[in-house]
Protein backbone atom coordinates (compact mmCIF):
# COMPACT_ATOMS: atom_id res chain seq x y z
CA UNK A 1 0.00 0.00 0.00
CA UNK A 2 1.61 3.60 -0.87
CA UNK A 3 1.89 6.09 2.45
CA UNK A 4 -0.59 8.98 2.06
CA UNK A 5 -1.98 11.65 4.32
CA UNK A 6 -4.72 11.11 6.53
CA UNK A 7 -7.24 13.60 7.15
CA UNK A 8 -10.37 13.86 9.78
CA UNK A 9 -12.18 16.86 8.63
CA UNK A 10 -14.68 18.19 11.39
CA UNK A 11 -17.51 19.42 8.89
CA UNK A 12 -18.55 18.83 5.24
CA UNK A 13 -16.82 22.32 4.21
CA UNK A 14 -13.82 20.94 5.26
CA UNK A 15 -14.09 17.36 4.20
CA UNK A 16 -15.21 18.97 0.73
CA UNK A 17 -11.89 21.41 0.89
CA UNK A 18 -9.43 18.75 1.81
CA UNK A 19 -10.30 16.29 -0.90
CA UNK A 20 -10.46 19.10 -3.78
CA UNK A 21 -6.49 18.27 -3.46
CA UNK A 22 -5.53 16.20 -6.50
CA UNK A 23 -5.05 12.60 -5.41
CA UNK A 24 -7.28 12.94 -2.39
CA UNK A 25 -10.01 10.14 -1.78
CA UNK A 26 -12.33 10.03 0.28
CA UNK A 27 -12.02 7.10 2.72
CA UNK A 28 -15.66 5.53 4.37
CA UNK A 29 -15.43 1.96 5.34
CA UNK A 30 -12.64 0.82 3.26
CA UNK A 31 -13.94 -2.67 2.14
CA UNK A 32 -12.82 -1.71 -1.21
CA UNK A 33 -10.84 1.31 -1.62
CA UNK A 34 -8.23 -0.70 1.30
CA UNK A 35 -8.92 -3.89 -0.89
CA UNK A 36 -7.56 -1.99 -3.87
CA UNK A 37 -4.91 0.10 -2.13
CA UNK A 38 -3.25 -3.12 -1.06
CA UNK A 39 -3.23 -4.66 -4.52
CA UNK A 40 -1.78 -1.47 -5.71
CA UNK A 41 -5.07 -1.13 -7.79
CA UNK A 42 -5.86 2.53 -6.29
CA UNK A 43 -2.67 5.27 -4.81
CA UNK A 44 -4.33 7.81 -3.14
CA UNK A 45 -2.14 10.52 -2.36
CA UNK A 46 -4.43 11.38 0.45
CA UNK A 47 -7.51 9.87 2.45
CA UNK A 48 -10.57 12.30 3.81
CA UNK A 49 -11.86 9.97 6.63
CA UNK A 50 -16.30 11.16 6.35
CA UNK A 51 -17.09 8.34 8.86
CA UNK A 52 -17.22 10.82 11.81
CA UNK A 53 -19.15 13.54 9.59
CA UNK A 54 -22.23 14.93 11.75
CA UNK A 55 -25.51 14.26 9.78
CA UNK A 56 -24.71 11.41 7.35
CA UNK A 57 -25.64 8.17 9.16
CA UNK A 58 -29.51 8.56 9.60
CA UNK A 59 -32.55 7.38 8.04
CA UNK A 60 -35.13 10.03 7.97
CA UNK A 61 -38.53 9.88 6.65
CA UNK A 62 -39.40 13.63 4.77
CA UNK A 63 -42.56 15.54 4.68
CA UNK A 64 -43.15 14.22 1.26
CA UNK A 65 -43.14 10.89 1.44
CA UNK A 66 -39.47 9.94 0.27
CA UNK A 67 -37.08 8.41 2.58
CA UNK A 68 -33.17 9.74 2.96
CA UNK A 69 -30.85 7.54 3.80
CA UNK A 70 -27.77 9.04 4.92
CA UNK A 71 -24.46 8.22 2.82
CA UNK A 72 -22.60 6.75 6.24
CA UNK A 73 -25.52 4.49 7.27
CA UNK A 74 -23.96 1.13 7.31
CA UNK A 75 -25.26 -1.42 5.02
CA UNK A 76 -26.42 -3.93 7.93
CA UNK A 77 -27.94 -1.02 9.91
CA UNK A 78 -29.98 -0.47 6.54
CA UNK A 79 -31.29 -3.92 5.82
CA UNK A 80 -32.28 -4.47 9.16
CA UNK A 81 -34.58 -1.44 9.79
CA UNK A 82 -37.72 -3.06 10.36
CA UNK A 83 -39.33 -0.19 8.78
CA UNK A 84 -37.10 0.16 5.39
CA UNK A 85 -37.39 -3.51 4.74
CA UNK A 86 -41.38 -3.64 4.56
CA UNK A 87 -41.18 -0.65 2.56
CA UNK A 88 -38.74 -1.25 0.10
CA UNK A 89 -38.42 -5.24 0.34
CA UNK A 90 -36.23 -5.48 -2.66
CA UNK A 91 -34.02 -3.42 -1.70
CA UNK A 92 -33.57 -4.82 1.62
CA UNK A 93 -32.86 -8.30 -0.03
CA UNK A 94 -30.29 -6.71 -2.04
CA UNK A 95 -28.11 -5.71 0.34
CA UNK A 96 -28.57 -8.66 2.22
CA UNK A 97 -27.73 -10.66 -0.72
CA UNK A 98 -24.07 -9.14 -1.07
CA UNK A 99 -21.11 -9.90 0.03
CA UNK A 100 -20.60 -10.89 3.97
CA UNK A 101 -22.09 -9.87 6.94
CA UNK A 102 -18.81 -8.99 8.75
CA UNK A 103 -18.38 -6.35 5.37
CA UNK A 104 -22.39 -5.75 5.74
CA UNK A 105 -21.60 -4.38 9.26
CA UNK A 106 -18.89 -1.45 7.72
CA UNK A 107 -19.78 -1.26 4.37
CA UNK A 108 -21.69 2.12 3.94
CA UNK A 109 -24.10 3.69 1.65
CA UNK A 110 -22.21 6.03 -0.19
CA UNK A 111 -19.29 3.96 -0.38
CA UNK A 112 -21.51 0.93 -1.80
CA UNK A 113 -22.69 3.45 -4.47
CA UNK A 114 -19.04 4.20 -5.45
CA UNK A 115 -17.56 0.80 -5.11
CA UNK A 116 -15.53 -0.29 -8.67
CA UNK A 117 -15.86 -2.73 -10.73
CA UNK A 118 -14.28 -6.49 -9.95
CA UNK A 119 -13.18 -7.72 -13.81
CA UNK A 120 -10.21 -9.58 -12.99
CA UNK A 121 -8.02 -7.66 -15.27
CA UNK A 122 -8.82 -4.21 -13.18
CA UNK A 123 -7.41 -6.07 -10.22
CA UNK A 124 -4.54 -7.83 -11.77
CA UNK A 125 -1.81 -4.84 -12.08
CA UNK A 126 0.09 -7.06 -14.62
CA UNK A 127 -2.81 -7.13 -17.25
CA UNK A 128 -3.73 -4.41 -20.03
CA UNK A 129 -6.77 -2.36 -18.38
CA UNK A 130 -8.12 0.68 -19.73
CA UNK A 131 -10.05 1.71 -16.56
CA UNK A 132 -7.08 0.95 -14.17
CA UNK A 133 -4.41 2.65 -16.86
CA UNK A 134 -5.66 4.68 -19.49
CA UNK A 135 -4.79 3.58 -23.16
CA UNK A 136 -3.46 0.44 -21.95
CA UNK A 137 -5.91 -1.83 -23.93
CA UNK A 138 -8.16 -4.28 -22.42
CA UNK A 139 -7.12 -8.14 -21.37
CA UNK A 140 -10.89 -9.26 -21.39
CA UNK A 141 -10.90 -8.91 -24.95
CA UNK A 142 -10.39 -12.58 -26.10
CA UNK A 143 -9.02 -13.34 -22.40
CA UNK A 144 -11.45 -14.91 -19.62
CA UNK A 145 -15.14 -12.69 -20.29
CA UNK A 146 -17.48 -14.83 -19.33
CA UNK A 147 -18.63 -13.11 -16.32
CA UNK A 148 -18.37 -9.45 -19.01
CA UNK A 149 -20.89 -7.07 -19.47
CA UNK A 150 -23.57 -7.84 -22.05
CA UNK A 151 -25.15 -4.49 -22.79
CA UNK A 152 -23.02 -0.87 -22.45
CA UNK A 153 -20.25 -2.16 -22.69
CA UNK A 154 -17.39 -0.46 -25.73
CA UNK A 155 -14.45 -1.96 -27.33
CA UNK A 156 -12.16 -0.50 -24.75
CA UNK A 157 -14.13 -1.64 -21.57
CA UNK A 158 -17.20 -4.17 -20.65
CA UNK A 159 -16.16 -4.54 -16.97
CA UNK A 160 -19.68 -4.51 -14.55
CA UNK A 161 -20.68 -2.86 -12.27
CA UNK A 162 -20.45 -5.11 -8.93
CA UNK A 163 -23.33 -3.82 -6.75
CA UNK A 164 -26.19 -5.30 -5.59
CA UNK A 165 -28.02 -2.34 -3.77
CA UNK A 166 -27.80 0.06 -7.08
CA UNK A 167 -30.17 -2.36 -8.85
CA UNK A 168 -33.12 -1.81 -6.93
CA UNK A 169 -32.42 1.94 -6.26
CA UNK A 170 -32.01 2.33 -10.31
CA UNK A 171 -35.22 0.91 -10.70
CA UNK A 172 -37.04 2.86 -7.86
CA UNK A 173 -35.73 6.27 -8.91
CA UNK A 174 -33.30 6.88 -6.41
CA UNK A 175 -31.79 10.21 -6.44
CA UNK A 176 -28.35 10.79 -4.91
CA UNK A 177 -27.63 14.23 -3.37
CA UNK A 178 -24.12 15.58 -3.28
CA UNK A 179 -21.72 17.98 -2.42
CA UNK A 180 -19.15 19.77 -3.73
CA UNK A 181 -16.72 23.11 -3.39
CA UNK A 182 -19.82 25.02 -5.17
CA UNK A 183 -22.54 23.47 -2.95
CA UNK A 184 -24.81 21.34 -2.99
CA UNK A 185 -26.67 19.34 -6.42
CA UNK A 186 -28.90 16.31 -6.94
CA UNK A 187 -28.73 13.55 -9.75
CA UNK A 188 -31.24 10.56 -10.66
CA UNK A 189 -28.82 7.14 -9.23
CA UNK A 190 -29.38 6.20 -13.05
CA UNK A 191 -27.29 9.40 -14.22
CA UNK A 192 -24.20 8.63 -11.84
CA UNK A 193 -22.77 6.02 -13.03
CA UNK A 194 -21.39 6.28 -16.43
CA UNK A 195 -20.86 3.63 -19.58
CA UNK A 196 -17.01 3.00 -20.42
CA UNK A 197 -17.39 4.49 -23.99
CA UNK A 198 -13.89 6.09 -24.88
CA UNK A 199 -13.39 7.42 -21.02
CA UNK A 200 -13.65 3.50 -19.12
CA UNK A 201 -11.71 5.15 -16.38
CA UNK A 202 -14.29 7.69 -15.17
CA UNK A 203 -17.05 5.30 -13.78
CA UNK A 204 -18.99 8.26 -12.25
CA UNK A 205 -20.36 11.69 -12.85
CA UNK A 206 -18.85 13.31 -9.66
CA UNK A 207 -16.06 15.94 -10.12
CA UNK A 208 -12.99 15.86 -7.84
CA UNK A 209 -13.79 16.30 -4.90
CA UNK A 210 -17.58 15.89 -4.75
CA UNK A 211 -18.86 13.42 -1.95
CA UNK A 212 -22.11 11.67 -1.34
CA UNK A 213 -24.27 12.83 1.29
CA UNK A 214 -27.22 10.75 0.75
CA UNK A 215 -29.55 8.78 -1.13
CA UNK A 216 -33.40 9.69 -1.17
CA UNK A 217 -36.20 6.85 -2.28
CA UNK A 218 -38.89 9.37 -3.85
CA UNK A 219 -42.92 8.25 -2.52
CA UNK A 220 -43.53 6.22 -5.78
CA UNK A 221 -41.41 4.16 -4.27
CA UNK A 222 -43.23 2.38 -1.76
CA UNK A 223 -46.15 1.72 -4.27
CA UNK A 224 -43.97 -1.57 -5.04
CA UNK A 225 -43.54 -2.72 -1.61
CA UNK A 226 -46.51 -5.79 -1.49
CA UNK A 227 -44.95 -6.60 -5.11
CA UNK A 228 -41.11 -6.59 -5.62
CA UNK A 229 -38.27 -9.39 -5.35
CA UNK A 230 -34.32 -8.87 -6.45
CA UNK A 231 -33.22 -12.29 -7.67
CA UNK A 232 -29.76 -12.97 -8.21
CA UNK A 233 -27.91 -15.78 -10.06
CA UNK A 234 -23.93 -16.36 -8.62
CA UNK A 235 -21.31 -19.22 -8.67
CA UNK A 236 -21.58 -20.28 -5.04
CA UNK A 237 -25.22 -19.63 -2.96
CA UNK A 238 -23.82 -16.86 -0.89
CA UNK A 239 -20.66 -14.18 -0.86
CA UNK A 240 -20.19 -13.86 -4.21
CA UNK A 241 -21.32 -11.12 -7.15
CA UNK A 242 -23.50 -11.35 -9.02
CA UNK A 243 -23.53 -13.01 -12.42
CA UNK A 244 -26.97 -11.96 -13.26
CA UNK A 245 -29.53 -10.21 -11.23
CA UNK A 246 -32.79 -8.53 -11.28
CA UNK A 247 -34.65 -6.38 -9.15
CA UNK A 248 -38.57 -6.11 -10.17
CA UNK A 249 -41.57 -4.29 -8.90
CA UNK A 250 -45.07 -4.68 -9.85
CA UNK A 251 -48.57 -2.42 -9.23
CA UNK A 252 -50.97 -4.91 -9.67
CA UNK A 253 -54.74 -3.89 -9.98
CA UNK A 254 -57.33 -6.58 -10.84
CA UNK A 255 -54.92 -8.53 -12.48
CA UNK A 256 -53.34 -6.08 -14.51
CA UNK A 257 -50.18 -4.36 -14.08
CA UNK A 258 -50.51 -1.04 -13.27
CA UNK A 259 -46.78 0.35 -12.99
CA UNK A 260 -43.85 -2.20 -13.37
CA UNK A 261 -40.16 -1.07 -12.19
CA UNK A 262 -37.39 -3.37 -13.75
CA UNK A 263 -33.48 -3.39 -13.21
CA UNK A 264 -30.78 -5.60 -13.74
CA UNK A 265 -27.00 -6.14 -12.30
CA UNK A 266 -24.45 -7.88 -13.40
CA UNK A 267 -24.80 -7.71 -17.16
CA UNK A 268 -23.76 -3.83 -17.57
CA UNK A 269 -20.63 -1.15 -16.76
CA UNK A 270 -23.85 0.20 -14.70
CA UNK A 271 -27.11 -0.94 -12.83
CA UNK A 272 -29.09 -1.37 -15.66
CA UNK A 273 -32.66 0.29 -15.71
CA UNK A 274 -34.96 -1.64 -18.28
CA UNK A 275 -36.89 0.68 -18.65
CA UNK A 276 -38.90 -0.20 -22.46
CA UNK A 277 -39.84 -3.37 -20.49
CA UNK A 278 -41.29 -1.46 -18.22
CA UNK A 279 -43.61 0.33 -20.42
CA UNK A 280 -44.03 -2.75 -22.20
CA UNK A 281 -45.49 -4.52 -18.74
CA UNK A 282 -47.50 -1.84 -18.32
CA UNK A 283 -51.36 -2.39 -18.98
CA UNK A 284 -50.74 -6.37 -19.55
CA UNK A 285 -52.07 -9.09 -17.59
CA UNK A 286 -49.36 -10.40 -14.48
CA UNK A 287 -48.90 -13.86 -15.94
CA UNK A 288 -45.67 -15.39 -18.20
CA UNK A 289 -46.68 -13.95 -21.59
CA UNK A 290 -46.25 -10.33 -20.27
CA UNK A 291 -43.08 -11.40 -18.34
CA UNK A 292 -41.33 -13.41 -21.48
CA UNK A 293 -42.25 -10.11 -23.66
CA UNK A 294 -40.80 -8.09 -21.10
CA UNK A 295 -37.40 -9.90 -20.95
CA UNK A 296 -37.21 -9.88 -24.46
CA UNK A 297 -37.52 -6.61 -24.90
CA UNK A 298 -35.18 -5.80 -21.66
CA UNK A 299 -32.34 -7.76 -23.27
CA UNK A 300 -33.19 -6.91 -27.33
CA UNK A 301 -30.12 -4.78 -27.21
CA UNK A 302 -27.81 -7.22 -25.28
CA UNK A 303 -24.98 -8.53 -27.19
CA UNK A 304 -21.84 -10.82 -26.02
CA UNK A 305 -18.66 -9.21 -25.12
CA UNK A 306 -16.86 -12.44 -25.09
CA UNK A 307 -17.61 -16.00 -24.58
CA UNK A 308 -20.43 -14.37 -22.37
CA UNK A 309 -23.62 -15.57 -24.64
CA UNK A 310 -25.47 -17.31 -21.81
CA UNK A 311 -25.79 -13.95 -19.87
CA UNK A 312 -28.30 -12.97 -22.32
CA UNK A 313 -30.73 -15.67 -21.56
CA UNK A 314 -29.74 -16.07 -17.87
CA UNK A 315 -30.88 -12.35 -17.76
CA UNK A 316 -34.52 -13.07 -19.17
CA UNK A 317 -34.95 -16.55 -17.69
CA UNK A 318 -34.09 -14.37 -14.38
CA UNK A 319 -36.15 -11.34 -15.13
CA UNK A 320 -39.04 -13.88 -15.79
CA UNK A 321 -38.49 -15.61 -12.13
CA UNK A 322 -38.53 -12.27 -10.41
CA UNK A 323 -41.91 -11.01 -12.08
CA UNK A 324 -43.33 -13.93 -11.51
CA UNK A 325 -41.93 -13.81 -7.62
CA UNK A 326 -43.49 -10.50 -7.37
CA UNK A 327 -46.55 -10.85 -9.22
CA UNK A 328 -47.31 -13.45 -6.37
CA UNK A 329 -46.21 -11.21 -3.77
CA UNK A 330 -43.47 -10.16 -1.81
CA UNK A 331 -42.42 -12.89 0.86
CA UNK A 332 -43.30 -11.59 4.53
CA UNK A 333 -40.03 -12.52 5.40
CA UNK A 334 -36.89 -12.11 3.68
CA UNK A 335 -36.00 -16.00 2.97
CA UNK A 336 -33.09 -17.91 4.45
CA UNK A 337 -30.54 -17.24 1.57
CA UNK A 338 -31.51 -13.60 0.01
CA UNK A 339 -31.86 -13.15 -3.50
CA UNK A 340 -31.16 -16.68 -4.18
CA UNK A 341 -33.27 -18.78 -6.87
CA UNK A 342 -32.16 -21.73 -5.42
CA UNK A 343 -33.31 -21.85 -2.17
CA UNK A 344 -33.75 -24.98 -0.43
CA UNK A 345 -37.08 -25.81 0.74
CA UNK A 346 -37.69 -25.63 4.23
CA UNK A 347 -35.89 -29.16 6.38
CA UNK A 348 -33.99 -30.16 3.00
CA UNK A 349 -30.39 -31.37 4.47
CA UNK A 350 -26.89 -30.15 2.89
CA UNK A 351 -24.14 -28.27 4.15
CA UNK B 1 3.57 11.76 10.63
CA UNK B 2 1.96 10.80 14.06
CA UNK B 3 -1.11 10.27 14.99
CA UNK B 4 -2.63 9.06 18.64
CA UNK B 5 -5.68 6.63 19.20
CA UNK B 6 -7.28 5.31 21.83
CA UNK B 7 -8.89 2.06 21.85
CA UNK B 8 -10.57 -0.12 24.33
CA UNK B 9 -9.17 -3.95 23.66
CA UNK B 10 -11.16 -6.56 25.20
CA UNK B 11 -11.78 -4.05 28.41
CA UNK B 12 -8.62 -2.70 28.86
CA UNK B 13 -7.82 0.92 27.27
CA UNK B 14 -4.53 1.57 24.86
CA UNK B 15 -3.47 5.24 24.12
CA UNK B 16 -1.21 4.41 20.62
CA UNK B 17 0.58 6.24 18.59
CA UNK B 18 0.77 5.28 15.14
CA UNK B 19 3.54 6.39 13.13
CA UNK B 20 1.95 5.28 10.10
CA UNK B 21 -1.74 5.66 8.73
CA UNK B 22 -1.24 2.53 6.98
CA UNK B 23 -1.71 0.24 9.96
CA UNK B 24 -5.23 -1.97 9.75
CA UNK B 25 -6.77 -3.29 12.82
CA UNK B 26 -5.54 -6.65 12.23
CA UNK B 27 -1.68 -5.01 12.21
CA UNK B 28 -2.35 -3.11 15.52
CA UNK B 29 -4.06 -6.16 17.51
CA UNK B 30 -1.08 -8.34 16.07
CA UNK B 31 1.84 -6.40 15.67
CA UNK B 32 1.59 -3.78 18.45
CA UNK B 33 -0.14 -5.72 21.22
CA UNK B 34 0.98 -9.01 20.74
CA UNK B 35 -2.94 -10.48 20.06
CA UNK B 36 -1.97 -12.97 18.08
CA UNK B 37 -5.23 -14.84 18.30
CA UNK B 38 -7.23 -12.88 15.36
CA UNK B 39 -5.63 -14.73 12.72
CA UNK B 40 -4.34 -13.07 9.12
CA UNK B 41 -5.77 -15.12 6.68
CA UNK B 42 -6.12 -13.78 3.06
CA UNK B 43 -5.85 -9.62 4.65
CA UNK B 44 -7.86 -9.25 1.45
CA UNK B 45 -11.53 -9.26 3.10
CA UNK B 46 -12.43 -12.85 1.55
CA UNK B 47 -11.83 -15.43 4.60
CA UNK B 48 -13.15 -13.83 8.02
CA UNK B 49 -10.07 -15.43 9.56
CA UNK B 50 -9.59 -11.47 10.96
CA UNK B 51 -13.05 -11.11 12.00
CA UNK B 52 -13.43 -9.25 15.54
CA UNK B 53 -16.22 -6.71 17.40
CA UNK B 54 -15.68 -3.61 17.19
CA UNK B 55 -18.43 -1.84 19.08
CA UNK B 56 -20.27 -5.00 19.05
CA UNK B 57 -20.87 -5.67 15.81
CA UNK B 58 -18.38 -8.46 13.40
CA UNK B 59 -16.05 -6.64 10.79
CA UNK B 60 -12.83 -7.75 9.23
CA UNK B 61 -10.19 -6.27 10.86
CA UNK B 62 -7.65 -6.18 7.87
CA UNK B 63 -9.99 -4.17 6.22
CA UNK B 64 -10.47 -1.57 8.93
CA UNK B 65 -7.47 1.43 9.34
CA UNK B 66 -6.87 1.74 12.60
CA UNK B 67 -6.61 5.41 13.02
CA UNK B 68 -10.06 5.46 11.41
CA UNK B 69 -11.61 3.52 14.65
CA UNK B 70 -10.25 5.82 17.31
CA UNK B 71 -12.10 5.35 20.49
CA UNK B 72 -13.40 2.17 19.53
CA UNK B 73 -14.59 -0.69 21.51
CA UNK B 74 -13.13 -3.76 20.82
CA UNK B 75 -13.71 -7.65 21.55
CA UNK B 76 -10.89 -10.47 20.29
CA UNK B 77 -10.97 -14.19 20.64
CA UNK B 78 -8.32 -13.53 24.06
CA UNK B 79 -11.20 -11.61 25.29
CA UNK B 80 -14.32 -13.68 25.49
CA UNK B 81 -13.40 -16.83 27.85
CA UNK B 82 -13.82 -15.75 31.65
CA UNK B 83 -10.13 -17.19 32.96
CA UNK B 84 -10.80 -21.02 31.89
CA UNK B 85 -14.14 -20.52 31.61
CA UNK B 86 -14.83 -20.94 28.20
CA UNK B 87 -17.53 -18.61 25.94
CA UNK B 88 -20.50 -20.60 25.38
CA UNK B 89 -19.81 -20.51 21.56
CA UNK B 90 -16.02 -21.95 22.45
CA UNK B 91 -17.37 -24.67 24.61
CA UNK B 92 -19.91 -26.03 21.08
CA UNK B 93 -17.30 -25.72 18.59
CA UNK B 94 -15.47 -28.00 21.22
CA UNK B 95 -18.48 -30.30 21.55
CA UNK B 96 -19.24 -30.53 18.05
CA UNK B 97 -15.96 -30.78 16.64
CA UNK B 98 -16.04 -26.90 14.16
CA UNK B 99 -12.87 -27.04 13.50
CA UNK B 100 -10.23 -29.38 12.11
CA UNK B 101 -6.39 -27.45 11.43
CA UNK B 102 -7.89 -24.33 13.72
CA UNK B 103 -6.64 -21.39 12.30
CA UNK B 104 -9.90 -20.43 10.87
CA UNK B 105 -11.54 -20.70 14.47
CA UNK B 106 -11.25 -17.52 16.19
CA UNK B 107 -12.73 -15.69 13.52
CA UNK B 108 -15.79 -18.41 13.09
CA UNK B 109 -16.18 -17.76 16.82
CA UNK B 110 -16.16 -14.07 16.77
CA UNK B 111 -18.17 -14.16 13.71
CA UNK B 112 -20.46 -16.43 15.39
CA UNK B 113 -20.98 -14.18 18.70
CA UNK B 114 -21.69 -11.26 16.29
CA UNK B 115 -24.81 -13.19 14.29
CA UNK B 116 -26.03 -14.51 17.78
CA UNK B 117 -26.10 -11.11 19.07
CA UNK B 118 -27.20 -10.30 15.65
CA UNK B 119 -30.49 -11.90 16.41
CA UNK B 120 -31.43 -13.08 13.07
CA UNK B 121 -30.75 -16.12 12.21
CA UNK B 122 -32.46 -18.07 15.11
CA UNK B 123 -32.34 -21.72 14.93
CA UNK B 124 -32.66 -21.91 11.40
CA UNK B 125 -29.64 -23.61 9.69
CA UNK B 126 -29.39 -22.30 6.18
CA UNK B 127 -30.32 -18.88 7.79
CA UNK B 128 -26.99 -19.69 10.19
CA UNK B 129 -25.26 -20.95 7.32
CA UNK B 130 -26.17 -18.06 5.64
CA UNK B 131 -24.70 -15.84 8.36
CA UNK B 132 -21.55 -17.62 8.34
CA UNK B 133 -20.64 -17.41 4.76
CA UNK B 134 -18.19 -14.56 5.16
CA UNK B 135 -15.54 -17.53 7.45
CA UNK B 136 -14.11 -19.61 5.42
CA UNK B 137 -12.85 -23.26 6.82
CA UNK B 138 -10.23 -24.51 4.37
CA UNK B 139 -10.37 -28.13 6.39
CA UNK B 140 -14.31 -28.19 5.55
CA UNK B 141 -15.42 -28.25 9.07
CA UNK B 142 -18.47 -26.22 8.21
CA UNK B 143 -20.98 -29.06 9.52
CA UNK B 144 -19.69 -28.84 13.02
CA UNK B 145 -19.79 -24.98 12.96
CA UNK B 146 -22.94 -24.97 12.07
CA UNK B 147 -24.08 -27.42 14.94
CA UNK B 148 -22.31 -25.36 17.01
CA UNK B 149 -23.69 -22.24 16.37
CA UNK B 150 -26.88 -24.04 16.37
CA UNK B 151 -26.10 -25.08 20.24
CA UNK B 152 -24.49 -21.84 21.50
Amino acid sequence: MNRFDYVRPASLAEAVAAAAAPGASYLAAGTNLLDLMKGGIVRPSRLVDVTRLPGLDRIEPLADGSLRIGAMVRNADLAHDAEFARAYPAIAEALLSGASAQLRNAATVGGNLLQRTRCAYFYDTASRCNKRAPGSGCDARGGDNRLQAILGWSEGCSATHPSDFCVPLAAFDAVVEIEGTNGRREIALDALHRLPGNTPEQDNALEPGELIVAVRLPASARAFAAHSRYFKVRERNSYAFAVVSAAAGLVIEDGTIRQARLALGGVAPKPWRAGAAETQLVGSAAGPGAFSRAAQVALADAKPSGDNAFKIELAQRLIVRALTSAAQGTPARIPALPASPFSSPAGALHV
Amino acid sequence: MNLSIRLTVNGEQHDIVLDDPRVTLLDLLRERLQLTGTKKGCDRGQCGACTILVDGKRINSCLALAVSHDGADILTIEGISEGDHLHPVQAAFITHDGFQCGFCTPGQIMSAIGLISENQAGSDPERIREGMSGNLCRCGAYAGITDAVLEA
